[in-house]
């Protein structure tokens, strides 16, 4: 079987109409379907949060069958994540998509775990800290986009589990839990 | 029944009178009745078509009204023909006060049996040149064009080299002499006379211009015989094709009959004869006519074709594209075998109603799930070539096949291939899952194999 990295690509990577936007109606769907099943698994495991339309992008093309997606078709996979919430566009170009393997809801919930797990209910961590601390390396919070992580964040504040204030310098923010 | 009175008229199997050798239909009016006073029990054939040929005059039901579709089973009035040999005399009509309220009528007096003329009357309720009719009636019978055919017939039975004979008016022109200083010219009747003689021979070299060209037409209709004659012979021929001797002379013998089964349609349908039927029994004509391009294409052909092998059968007497559309759209109200189709891509074709799309998937289907194509695909050329088609027509089969989801689409630098459909056979659930049969599976296997080499 066929790998990226160490990601392992279904059989069907290696057919060529999988990179040709199908026209039918049902073709398609299914077609849509396992483009944005493929694209999420890829995101998560390789933690990647963001897919420019224009940059190369390894699971959108196949040297081994010399097929890759063509701009629309590209587009066209995306959006169908964007309009299941599992996406959204970063800009109104559609250049760039921030891909939530994991929805904004969800990534709170790992935060409020992660807290929970490592005794921070009433401490104060940096934004930076979270994304890149020693508490957070090895869970799915490390490497963490920072846009994500901050919807995130702003979703538990405003059930009140905590608090956002303007750190010292001007681009880190810092966050006072309160669970 | 009215064959005890007259000859039944054999029709096309879309609802067109099958013609004799060399009989052209000049006029055709619609909602005609005949009537016969002097014969009893003489059928009722009311409100039918009646066609004008060089030959017969045919009376045929009319069945493509819906409304008299249920009632004419009662009459059964089946088409008739009256050849127009039978014709002792054409009555003229009278003008008078009492005409301009009955509808226009035209009789005649014609002898069925040798014993017995009888007077018949058609009358003619429908819109249509009346005074047309009548006066193509008149000439058509004094032509006597069946006697020509006699004599043509009897000249081609004597040897295939008739057409040197000049049969009549070529040599017939000999007869014309001139006068050599007949009269001296004095006075006003000798301007006179000059004036006379002036027109006497422009009258002349007229005469004889037309002669000529009617010296060309029969000649016209000689080659045309003989062109049938040579097609009938080549038809029989190919039944006992077993006595072929080498492919050479097979192949020259198919290609000389393909030119002579193009060589036309004795008497095409035109605007003149049919009027305002035309389209009406142009449909029909084209009916009866694209029968066997069809089946030569496989059961579908392209409608431009048609247009084109149409209009060559047809000679001079071309139609223009929009009344060929037209011709095909009227087959919808018409029993006809044949049918117009248009594809989702606007592609319009004809074929035939008994064609179905389900056999020629199947074939697409056999043909993309052979190990070879089922890793490489298909072109539009190559599914031409194994179906036996226009690469246009395979084009749109695969479109079809493909809208049906049979197969999905490849566009690459490589170009424009077509798959097996395989997204249905794979498993949303668990995108690595091969069942251990099916075509995913085959294809797996295929794929993986061809990698490893």
């Amino acid at each position: 079987m066929q790998k990226l990295g160490d990601f392992k690509l279904p059989h069907f990577f290696n057919y060529p109409p999988y990179f040709t936007l199908q026209p039918v109606r049902d073709t398609r769907e299914k077609q849509v379907q396992l483009w944005k099943d493929l694209i999420l698994d890829y995101c998560k495991t390789q933690k990647i949060f963001v897919i420019g339309l224009e940059e190369d992008f390894a699971l959108f093309s196949n040297p081994v069958i010399e097929r890759s997606l063509s701009h629309e078709a590209r587009e066209a996979f995306l959006s169908a994540l964007v309009s299941e919430g599992r996406a959204e566009w970063l800009n109104k170009g559609h250049r760039k998509c921030l891909i939530l393997w994991h929805r904004v809801q969800d990534w709170a919930d790992i935060i409020f775990r992660f807290v929970k797990d490592n005794g921070l209910e009433d401490s104060v961590m940096t934004v930076e800290e979270i994304r890149s601390g020693i508490e957070s390396r090895g869970t799915e919070l490390h490497g963490i986009d920072r846009t994500i992580l901050m919807r995130a964040l702003r979703v538990l504040e405003q059930k009140g589990k905590l608090a956002i204030f303007k750190g010292t310098s001007a681009d880190d923010e810092g966050v006072k839990f309160s669970m | 029944m009215a064959t005890n009175y007259l000859p039944k008229a054999d029709l096309t199997s879309s609802g067109r009178p099958v013609f004799l050798q060399n009989e052209i239909e000049c006029s055709i009016l619609s909602s005609v009745d005949l009537e016969c006073d002097d014969i009893p029990n003489f059928p009722l054939l009311k409100s039918g078509l009646l066609i004008l040929t060089t030959h017969r005059l045919l009376w045929l039901p009319d069945n493509n009204s819906s409304s008299n579709s249920s009632s004419s089973t009662s009459t059964s009035s089946a088409a008739v023909a009256l050849p127009l040999s039978f014709l002792t005399h054409i009555f003229s009509t009278k003008k008078s006060v009492k005409t301009l309220f009955h509808s226009p009528r035209v009789r005649f007096q014609a002898s069925l049996d040798p014993s017995k003329s009888v007077v018949m009357t058609v009358v003619m309720r429908g819109k249509g040149d009346t005074d047309a009719f009548l006066a193509k009636f008149w000439e058509n019978w004094r032509a006597r064009a069946w006697e020509n055919d006699v004599q043509t017939q009897t000249q081609a039975a004597v040897v295939g080299s008739s057409s040197v004979s000049g049969s009549g008016p070529g040599s017939g022109s000999g007869g014309f002499y001139t006068r050599e200083g007949a009269v001296r010219m004095v006075g006003v009747s000798g301007i006179l006379r000059k004036e006379q003689e002036m027109w006497e021979s422009t009258d002349k070299s007229l005469q004889e211009a037309f002669q000529d060209l009617n010296a060309l037409m029969s000649k016209a209709k000689e080659m045309v015989i003989l062109a049938e004659k040579m097609r009938q012979k080549l038809l029989s021929g190919s039944n006992s094709k077993s006595s072929a001797t080498n492919d050479d002379e097979v192949g020259s013998k198919e290609e000389m009959q393909d030119w002579l089964l193009s060589v036309g349609i004795v008497s095409p349908v035109t605007k003149e004869s049919a009027g305002a039927l035309y389209h009406q029994q142009l449909s029909r004509q084209l009916a009866d006519y694209v029968r066997i391009p069809l089946e030569r294409a496989g059961g579908m052909i392209n409608l431009i074709d048609v247009y084109c092998l149409f209009n060559r059968a047809r000679g001079t007497e071309l139609i223009s594209p929009d009344d060929l559309l037209r011709a095909c759209s009227l087959w919808e109200k018409f029993d006809v075998p044949v049918m117009l189709r248009k594809f989702d891509s606007g592609v319009m074709v004809i074929q035939n109603k008994s064609h179905s799309d389900e056999e020629v998937f199947a074939r697409i289907k056999a043909l993309v799930t052979n190990p070879d194509t089922l890793r490489t695909g298909i072109s539009a050329s190559d599914a031409a070539m194994t179906l036996g088609i226009a690469p246009g027509m395979a084009k749109e089969h695969l479109l079809t096949a493909e809208s049906k989801g049979l197969l999905c689409r490849d566009i690459s630098p490589d170009g424009f291939r077509f798959y097996i459909n395989l997204f249905p056979e794979i498993n949303t659930d668990d995108v690595y899952l091969v069942k251990d049969y099916g075509i995913y599976n085959t294809w797996v296997r295929v794929a993986s194999a061809s990698r490893l080499e």
